[in-house]
């Protein structure tokens, strides 16, 4: 225990020398919480957008008029013919163009179908997928009222009614801040483990604790205890600010939360001690591990769906521990999930955590020697 | 004189994969030695010290150190002895007093006696004024100091020293090996490795390593006695007498110094008449050889070639 100690004291000593490191540890987490609740968006509104008018009436210029007011897209002036309408599309003035063609008002009058396109820039899916559900959406409703107005019905025969719940506005921070915690505890435990110990291991005070009587546990426990409390700051730091700034609660069980996250940094702090079995180098620790960060971000469904990924990648996610981690944090989190409900996630933690770990240890024992 | 052996090693060997880097090391360190492990870099130096420190088991033989196995009680070894690197391994975004701590933490000093024994190695090591100076601002020959400390702050009755003087200036290297004696005196054990052969005269006992294998063991005195040798110094170094004399099968080694040729032969012959004929068969003249007393880098060199010689 004496030998713990004085590993675990000694590493708090240097973490608190080397300000840089402890400035980021506390900085990251509130650059990182600013940077993907404001900038990050994915409810992309104000479209820049052209009208293509061939029919110039009033009842033209009003439906280009309702479109914009959806707040979807943005008017960036019209254009006079299909050539400037390319021009415009193609410059990248506006990425949506509404073409009203020419009779648009006579035949409605007449009560004769009456058809309005939809030109939109495709290079950019997510940007123009709201423009064209919102065209869609006003163009569906003005067709239902006409017929409505032709059958004398009082109202549609079927129409449906969404309840959005645990985040009735849709707002993309009530995603990212429990997601951000997963985030920033996969890039913060790794390469603080692995750096730590390539660094010993760069600077050759790792051969002087090997000929010491210090058993392999305790380097390793006293080597990662100072980083599992970091682990713990950073996650607390990102709660409040979730919640103060952006106003995103811990609906569920804080306790259990805790209790949980355990289990995710362990499972961070051993593949950061198996990096650093592999690298020679601090350089090599710090570059393992950003390699391995990307496909975190990408693939856990941090930014993206993971429903909407192909098979391979889907397999691929189910070994990251990210993965599982952001379920259980936004289960329990946003939706007050309880333990009974999060089992499935916290089996495959378990068994990535035993894998690592088991891994980590016999690499260890090898490398060490 | 019933001299109490610290450390007693039996036909220590050490393989890896077909890779032999120790055979046969058979050794025995007194109580209060100092015992110097000399030897070219790859010589299985490391490999040696590695096995007697209990990190690595032996493939063959066996050994004690501190009255303990090397294979089957390596944890029990290494709370009995003391390391030094090569690096003076200290932290050196640490104080010096934090990195005794430290150490004494490391060795399982706790509570009032860890304060104690670190204030005492302070005092008597003259680090009190530095002790609240970061290690990384010391120079070579404090750190040195430190890091010698460090090793003795559990007070083993065997420390380890590898190249303990390697990029320390001659004074360092100097009050250095005057602490090492210090401490054998009161009756620590020191092995030290080292290829600096000044350093090696001031060893109470030697072993010889190269390639692996242990050629000699024992006092300087001992090993130059039982290399019987013979030297000769002479100014002048002139081609004709210098390629007369290596092609001489009498004369062990020639080694140019500057302007001066130092000329090795075994005890029945004598170098300075070696010198003289080959200097006349050349038509040099000059003044002539001096025959001087062999030093431990001669006995080495010739170790080395009566090694190379068998093969």
């Amino acid at each position: 225990m004496t030998r713990l100690l004085a590993i675990a004291w000694k590493e708090l000593l240097q973490l608190r020398r080397d300000r840089l490191t402890l400035a980021m540890m506390v900085m990251l987490p509130l650059v990182q919480i600013v940077l993907f609740g404001w900038a990050i968006d994915t409810d992309v509104r104000h479209i820049p957008t052209t009208v293509l008018d061939q029919d110039r009436t009033a009842a033209s210029r009003e439906l280009a008029a309702s479109l914009m007011a959806t707040g979807s897209c943005d008017p960036v002036g019209e254009v006079r013919d299909p050539a400037e309408l390319s021009a415009a599309l193609r410059s990248g003035r506006a990425k949506v163009g509404l073409v009203i063609p020419a009779r648009y008002a006579e035949r409605l009058a007449l009560g004769r179908p009456a058809a309005v396109q939809l030109v939109v820039d495709g290079s950019d899916p997510q940007s123009v997928a709201s423009a064209t559900s919102a065209a869609g959406g006003l163009v569906a409703q003005r067709a239902m009222a006409m017929v409505l107005a032709r059958t004398g019905a009082r109202e549609a025969p079927l129409s449906l009614e969404s309840t959005t719940w645990y985040n009735p506005d849709l707002r993309t921070a009530v995603n990212v801040v429990p997601g951000l915690v997963g985030v920033i505890l996969t890039m913060t435990m790794v390469m603080l483990t692995a750096m730590a110990v390539a660094r010993e291991r760069e600077r050759g005070t790792l051969e002087q604790l090997v000929v010491s009587p210090i058993r392999k546990w305790e380097l390793v426990v006293g080597k990662i205890l100072p980083f599992v409390v970091i682990g713990y700051v950073q996650m607390t730091l990102v709660l409040i600010a979730g919640y103060v700034v952006f106003d995103v609660p811990v609906v569920g069980s804080l306790p259990l939360l805790y209790a949980l996250a355990f289990g995710f940094i362990a499972a961070n702090l051993a593949l950061g001690l198996f990096f650093s079995t592999l690298a020679k180098t601090q350089q090599q620790a710090m570059q393992m591990s950003f390699f391995f960060l990307l496909p975190n971000i990408l693939l856990s469904g941090f930014m993206f769906p993971r429903e909407g990924m192909p098979r391979p990648a889907q397999w691929l996610s189910e070994a990251l521990p990210l993965t599982h981690f952001l379920k259980i944090i936004r289960g329990i989190a946003l939706r007050g999930a309880g333990f009974d409900d999060l089992h499935g996630s916290l089996a495959r933690l378990a068994v990535i955590l035993a894998v690592l770990v088991t891994l980590t240890s016999l690499r260890f024992s090898k490398n060490l020697a | 004189m019933g001299a109490e052996l610290v450390v007693e090693t039996a036909g220590l060997g050490r393989t890896f994969g077909k890779l032999v880097a120790v055979r046969d090391v058979s050794l025995s360190v007194r109580r209060g030695e100092i015992f110097g492990i000399l030897g070219p870099n790859g010589a299985g130096k490391s490999t040696t010290i590695r096995m007697l420190c209990g990190l690595l088991t032996p493939t063959s033989g066996r050994g004690t150190v501190a009255g303990f196995d090397i294979a089957s009680e390596p944890e029990k070894v290494k709370t009995r002895i003391g390391y030094m690197t090569q690096r003076f391994s200290l932290y050196e975004d640490l104080t010096v007093r934090e990195n005794l701590l430290f150490y004494a933490g490391l060795y399982g000093l706790s509570g009032a006696r860890r304060r104690e024994r670190v204030a005492e190695v302070l005092a008597r090591n003259g680090l009190e004024e530095r002790r609240d100076q970061l290690a990384g601002t010391l120079s070579g020959g404090w750190k040195q100091r430190v890091a010698l400390a460090c090793a003795m702050l559990h007070e083993p009755p065997l420390v380890f020293l590898d190249e303990p003087t390697a990029g320390v200036d001659p004074v360092s290297r100097r009050a250095f090996w005057e602490e090492i004696h210090r401490i054998a005196t009161e009756g620590t054990t020191v092995i030290v490795t080292t290829h600096y052969m000044d350093e090696a005269e001031r060893c109470h006992r030697l072993a010889f390593v190269f390639r692996g294998a242990l050629l000699d063991t024992g006092s300087p005195a001992e090993i130059l006695a039982r290399r019987a040798l013979r030297v000769a110094e002479v100014d002048c170094a002139a081609r004709p007498v210098l390629d007369a004399l290596r092609a001489d099968r009498r004369v062990e080694e020639v080694a140019p110094f500057g302007a001066r040729l130092r000329v090795t032969t075994r005890r029945e012959h004598d170098p300075a008449a070696l010198v003289r004929e080959a200097m006349a068969a050349a038509g040099v003249a000059g003044d002539g050889p001096v025959e001087v007393r062999a030093n431990l880098e001669d006995a080495f060199v010739s170790m080395v070639r009566d090694d190379a010689r068998r093969g």
